[in-house]
This record gives C-alpha cells, sequence and structure tokens, in this order.
C-alpha cells in the first residue's frame, strides 16, 4: 500500500458544531497535496487530527501506517511539521535549534552533526551558524525551519502557511526545497492561502464549511470548474 | 488631503529600515505599499501616523507635518495596523463606542461611512472582541479606524493570511470607501493586489524599487519573458537552472517563466536542449510580464 495518509469519515464536532464533516481522502507517498479552503472551513482542525494532538469525534485516519486515535505518539515520531507561527526558537542560534530538534526527534550526537553541517551548507548558512535565529530575515527563518523539520527524514511533512509573507524570490526557492523533498520521496502536505502555489501541487483539497468539496489535480479542477486559474476556482467554490 | 513623503530615512541600530524614501500619495488616491516582511513598510506607516520619528526627512499626511503637527494627524487619519489592536476584553459595540468617544463623535453621527461594513459584524455586537473569527475581526478593525470620519486611512497588511474570498471582499470595501472621497495608503505582500491600488510603490530592504501604476510597471518589464511547461516541474526547473543562456528561471503556477540572457533568443533551441534532458510535452510560450515579475526583476 502506497498511501501514507488515508482518511475516510474523518469528523471533529466542538459542542453541536461540526468543524470537520466526515472527510474522506488519501495522500501517496511522494505526493504534493494542496490543502486548501477559507479561513475557518477547518483546515486547522483536520491538521490537528491528522498529526495526533487532537482526536477525532468519529471516522479513521492512519498517517505514515499509524492509527491517529490509537498511536498518535508514533505518528509524531514519523512526520515533520512547520508552521508560520510555531517554526523555531529566536532565542537560539542556529546550530542550536537544529541540535535541539534533532535531540528531540532521538538522532545520535553523531547523526546530529552530521546532518547539521550538512544542512547548514546547503541553506548558505555558514556565515551566520552561530547567531540567533531570531536576527535572520524571514525567508531565511523559513527555509531553515522547513530544513529542521525534515531532520529526522520523516515520512511526511506537514507546512502550515509556510511561505505568508515572504519575498517572491524566498518564497519560490522555498517551493524548489518542496520539490526537492518530494523528488526523494517525503509526502508533502501543505496548506497556503497563495493560489499560484495551489498549482505547484501534484493534487488539491479545497474545504467548504468542514466538507472537502473538491479534490483532483490543479488541471482536472481548472476544466471541473472552468476556471482559468486556481484562483477562479477557489472563489467559485468558496463564495458558494 | 493627500500624503506627501521627502527624503525620510529612519534605522535600528545597524538596521536601515527605510533609506531615503521619497513619494507622494495624491487626494482621494488608492495607494499600494507592496513589498515583504522586512521591507519597511510597517516603519513608515509608523512614522506617517506619528507614532515614531524618522532620522532623516520629512512628510506631511493631510497637509500636516507629522512632527511638529502630530495632534492635527492623529485626529485626521485612521490607522488599521497589521497586528489585532483593539480590546480583546470589550464587546464589538464597546470597542466601536469607545473609539467614537475618543475622537469626540458617536456611531450614529458617521454609521453612513461604516455602515457596509459594520452591518457584516452587527449580528455579533454583544460578542467580545477576543471571541471573534478573523475576518469578523479585521471588518471591526477598520470600522473603529473609520468611525471619526478620517481623511486619510492607514491600513498595514490588512490581507495578510487572509483567504483568497474574504481578500476579495476586503477590496471591494476599500473601493467603495474610496468613492466616499477617502484617500487611502494599504501595504501587502501579496503582487496580485497590486493590481487593484490606483499606484503602487514596490519596496524592499527599505528602498523603493519602483512607482507607477500596476499597468506601466509591467510594461517596463525589459525582457520578452516565456511560460514553459513540461511533464516534470522539477527536472524542468532544475535544467532551466543549468542552462547557460537563463537570466532568469521562477515557477509561476503551472508554468515556469523564462528570460533569457541574449537578444537573439530562438525559442526552438530551448526546447531542443529541454529534449535532450529526457522532459517531453514541453510548451513555450511567449507571456506578459506581471507585476511579480517586475519585483523580482528589479529585487534581483
Amino acid at each position: 500500500m502506497n498511501n501514507v495518509i488515508q482518511v475516510e469519515g474523518l469528523t471533529k464536532m466542538f459542542g453541536d458544531f461540526t468543524a470537520v464533516n466526515a472527510i474522506t481522502f488519501e495522500v501517496e507517498k511522494g505526493e504534493i497535496f494542496g490543502f486548501l479552503g477559507a479561513n475557518g472551513a477547518g483546515k486547522t482542525t483536520a491538521i490537528k487530527m491528522l498529526i495526533g494532538i487532537s482526536n477525532p469525534t468519529s471516522g479513521k485516519a492512519t498517517v505514515a501506517g499509524f492509527d491517529v486515535l490509537t498511536n498518535p505518539e508514533d505518528i509524531k515520531k514519523n512526520i515533520g511539521y512547520m508552521s508560520q507561527k510555531f517554526a523555531l526558537y529566536d532565542d537560539l542560534t542556529v546550530k542550536e535549534n537544529i541540535t535541539f530538534f534533532g535531540g528531540i526527534y532521538g538522532l545520535s550526537r553523531k547523526k546530529i552533526k552530521e546532518k547539521s553541517e550538512a544542512l547548514i551548507k546547503e541553506l548558505g548558512l555558514e556565515n551566520v551558524a552561530s547567531q540567533l535565529v531570531g536576527s535572520l530575515p524571514l525567508g531565511w527563518k523559513q527555509k531553515l525551519s522547513f530544513s529542521v523539520s525534515l531532520i529526522h527524514d520523516p515520512k511526511i511533512v506537514f507546512l502550515d502557511e509556510p511561505t505568508g509573507g515572504v519575498d517572491p524570490i524566498t518564497r519560490r526557492q522555498f517551493w524548489e526545497m518542496i520539490y526537492k523533498a518530494a523528488n526523494q520521496g517525503t509526502t508533502v502536505f501543505v496548506t497556503t492561502h497563495y493560489m499560484d502555489e495551489a498549482e505547484y501541487c501534484d493534487r488539491v483539497s479545497i474545504m467548504v464549511n468542514g466538507k472537502i468539496e473538491a479534490l483532483d489535480t490543479p488541471k482536472k479542477l481548472k476544466e471541473q470548474f472552468q476556471a482559468e486559474s486556481m484562483n477562479d476556482v477557489f472563489l467559485k467554490l468558496a463564495r458558494g | 488631503m493627500g500624503i506627501s513623503i521627502s527624503n525620510i530615512s529612519k534605522s535600528y541600530k545597524n538596521v536601515k529600515a527605510l533609506q531615503d524614501i521619497s513619494f507622494d500619495v495624491k487626494p482621494n488616491e488608492l495607494f499600494g505599499l507592496i513589498g515583504p516582511d522586512g521591507a519597511g513598510k510597517t516603519t513608515l506607516f509608523r512614522i506617517l501616523t506619528t507614532l515614531l520619528f524618522p532620522d532623516e526627512g520629512t512628510a506631511t499626511v493631510a497637509g500636516f507635518n507629522v512632527v511638529g503637527d502630530y495632534k492635527e494627524i492623529r485626529k485626521n487619519v485612521g490607522y488599521m495596523p497589521g497586528k489585532f489592536s483593539l480590546y480583546q476584553d470589550l464587546t464589538v459595540e464597546e470597542n466601536l463606542n469607545f473609539f467614537a468617544t475618543i475622537f469626540g463623535t458617536t456611531i450614529d453621527e458617521n454609521y453612513d461611512l461604516i455602515k457596509d461594513i459594520y452591518v457584516q459584524i452587527e449580528p455579533f455586537k454583544d460578542r467580545r472582541a477576543g471571541k471573534l473569527s478573523g475576518g469578523m475581526k479585521q471588518k471591526l478593525a477598520l470600522s473603529c479606524a473609520l468611525i471619526h470620519k478620517p481623511k486619510v486611512l492607514f491600513l498595514d497588511e490588512p490581507t495578510t493570511g487572509v483567504d483568497p474570498v474574504s481578500r476579495k471582499e476586503f477590496w471591494e470595501m476599500l473601493k467603495r470607501l474610496q468613492q466616499k472621497g477617502i484617500t487611502i495608503l494599504v501595504s501587502t505582500p501579496y503582487m496580485d493586489e497590486a493590481a487593484l491600488c490606483d499606484r503602487v510603490a514596490l519596496i524592499q530592504d527599505g528602498k523603493i524599487l519602483e512607482i507607477d501604476t500596476p499597468e506601466a510597471i509591467v510594461k517596463h518589464y525589459p525582457k520578452p519573458i516565456y511560460n514553459v511547461r513540461a511533464n516534470n516541474m522539477y527536472q524542468l526547473i532544475i535544467s532551466l537552472k543549468d542552462y547557460e543562456f537563463n537570466h532568469s528561471v521562477y515557477p509561476f503556477g503551472e508554468f515556469v517563466h523564462y528570460t533569457d540572457s541574449r537578444t537573439d533568443f530562438n525559442p526552438k533551441e530551448l526546447r531542443h536542449y529541454l529534449e535532450t534532458k529526457n522532459l517531453s510535452d514541453i510548451e513555450i510560450q511567449e507571456t506578459e510580464a506581471t507585476i511579480e515579475d517586475t519585483f523580482m526583476e528589479l529585487a534581483k
């Protein structure tokens, strides 16, 4: 079985409010999967269930082969996560952040040292390796944060609006890193409000009021909704 | 009743946040300040709203000097900061009443101006501001910034992190406010929103890259630009970057935008090169530049 994420009828209720309403989908190994929706559509609640920090009210989901309800701790070891809100510690240096997250994921000292050197070299951060992360430009931070989320070679990485506010050149460098990771077999699950980025995904789902209302390749979605761009698809769907 | 900015500079320790910035916003213009995080947008807003002194240079807002006439400016401008800054523990209506009272007016007096926006959150007027959704907070903040009928409205990244549908609605609201005679300076990191402004300034690292109408900025793009597509996006990007004649290679939605360093570029040659890289389904077609292309070319 090549599905890294398998979700069936996944539902989350808060009181009598249904935040996530029986969503069903799967994501294949090495796929870049765009998880879109308007603010308040239920994306964050769904992601919280998939990464094992919120129990579903009903339905089933397995992530990296583990059940979200019975094995959430195994999921956490096998996924990477980054968001704009939580990424790295501003008061630690670049090296300290890498060491810290390597340690959290149980990498050996030797492995951390290797990873740390490779990662700093790849991102061209040699000159700022001993600087506090808080002093770096946002774009550098986000690229570093993405690399750190991959430090334990997870099967899947969850990216929650990774490029918000980042300049256009860095935003593209970031996506090249995503392509590279996917090309090496890492599954990428990403949310964004930039609709051009939706076009970079292999497949895209669009959530409206807790339900997945559309799911396909960007090309097929545009055909289905007779739209010129993913932005048009989004406007047609989310506006009802 | 516009804005005039002359040679403004501002530094924080060793960071030059703004370097010799000059431009004018005409009365009743909808002017966009377009640039990424860290470009200096918020620093400029804080100077224009009299919350920060410039190190050098001068500026006037609605005819008043930002240093000498700060009291007048505060009466005449509305400011919606990027970070939600209303009182979370007051209800929607209490917040609005509070701001009206501070400015010596009442909700009724200027209701006309905010009606369009406020009706959308009025059903929740007894809810505490801290309990509102993102979109509703934004509408309340805009109502509060407008309640004293300002001549000039400053909006610092009102649409950051907001989904495309709500962004579109927000820009429609701005257009209606402009029709009511208000001058608007709005900042955004979304390049596609530049097209909705009368004129824009592109800003990065504290410097203005260009100021013009969105149409003119796009026309100034110096090179022919090509949409390139193939069966494997990642392989395509790598191959184009390895191509010795490339001037720029940027993914743009379903295509890669490619410009060539030669003046006698022939797309057939590029196609041939890409074929040697084992790519198939190759499409190469000339296209028009966007604001984002121009921004990246200038920021290079």
